[in-house]
């Protein structure tokens, strides 16, 4: 069976998780303000596109 | 292989599929705009599109065939009498798809809402509907200044009005009668009240 020669070292293990990180997601700010997900409705005031998409509990 | 098979199973048998696209499709066009997870909703845009194409088509075989579908005589008059007419000279595009800032609790399932384009509330006064949008959002509208100004002043101008009319009543009301008995409670009255509201 495969075994590892060496012990990792922290600096490889660091290398190696160098790129493990959660992707930052892309913010917009909606015209009344708050920040928001690109090509999505507003979750305060449910605007989308300038247009009233939807009422207030539904947001 | 999957060659040339199109759809998403969405993890159902076929007939259960079948049965919630029929479902899905007549409430949309039951209420033109309903709130669903984005998966089903690109899956009932080839249902909904479908209908309305049969709808456009308006003869006995295509209502024979949506009724296949709607499974209700009344809604397939209302699709063909009412839905349908709005789309006519349509090639597509009837259909619309919004997704929703907050995905589902529970399983964080991306919601959105799929809505008829052009809907009934829409045909008779577009312009109108523009301004109860603006009204509503009212601060994050600045497209139309003009109208959010005038507006405001005469939000503030009754708001004026009206508050000093109170005021004066007890005023007259307090020197006609006995003025020192009176006029100590009705400032008693107001200190008291602002207290609770803080505390609460």
């Amino acid at each position: 069976m495969a075994v590892p020669k060496k012990r990792t070292s922290r600096s490889r293990k660091g290398m190696r998780r160098s790129h493990d990180h959660v992707a930052v997601p892309n913010v917009v700010y909606c015209e009344c303000g708050e920040p928001n997900l690109p090509h999505r409705a507003c979750s305060v005031c449910g605007n989308y596109k300038g247009r009233q998409v939807v009422s207030g509990d539904d947001a | 292989m999957r060659h040339r098979k199109s759809g998403r199973k969405l993890n159902r048998s076929n007939s259960h599929r079948t049965a919630m696209f029929k479902n899905m499709a007549r409430a949309l066009l039951t209420y033109e705009q309903i709130r669903t997870t984005d998966v089903k909703a690109k899956e009932l845009r080839r249902v909904v599109d479908k209908l309305i194409t049969l709808a456009l088509r308006n003869d006995l075989h295509a209502r024979r065939q949506a009724y296949k579908v709607l499974g209700n005589h009344q809604l397939v008059q209302r699709l063909f009498d009412e839905i349908g007419p709005r789309f006519a000279g349509g090639q597509g595009g009837y259909t619309r798809i919004i997704k929703l800032s907050q995905p589902r609790t529970g399983d964080c399932a991306p919601m959105v809402i799929i809505e008829l384009t052009k809907k009934a509330s829409d045909a008779p006064a577009p312009e109108k509907v523009e301004e109860k949008a603006a009204d509503t959002a009212a601060k994050e509208a600045p497209a139309k200044k003009a109208p959010a100004k005038k507006a405001a002043p005469k939000a503030e101008a009754p708001a004026e009005e009206t508050a000093p009319a109170p005021e004066e009543a007890p005023v007259e009301e307090a020197p006609a009668e006995e003025a020192p008995v009176e006029e100590a409670p009705v400032e008693e009255a107001p200190a008291e009240e602002p207290d609770p509201k803080k505390e609460a």
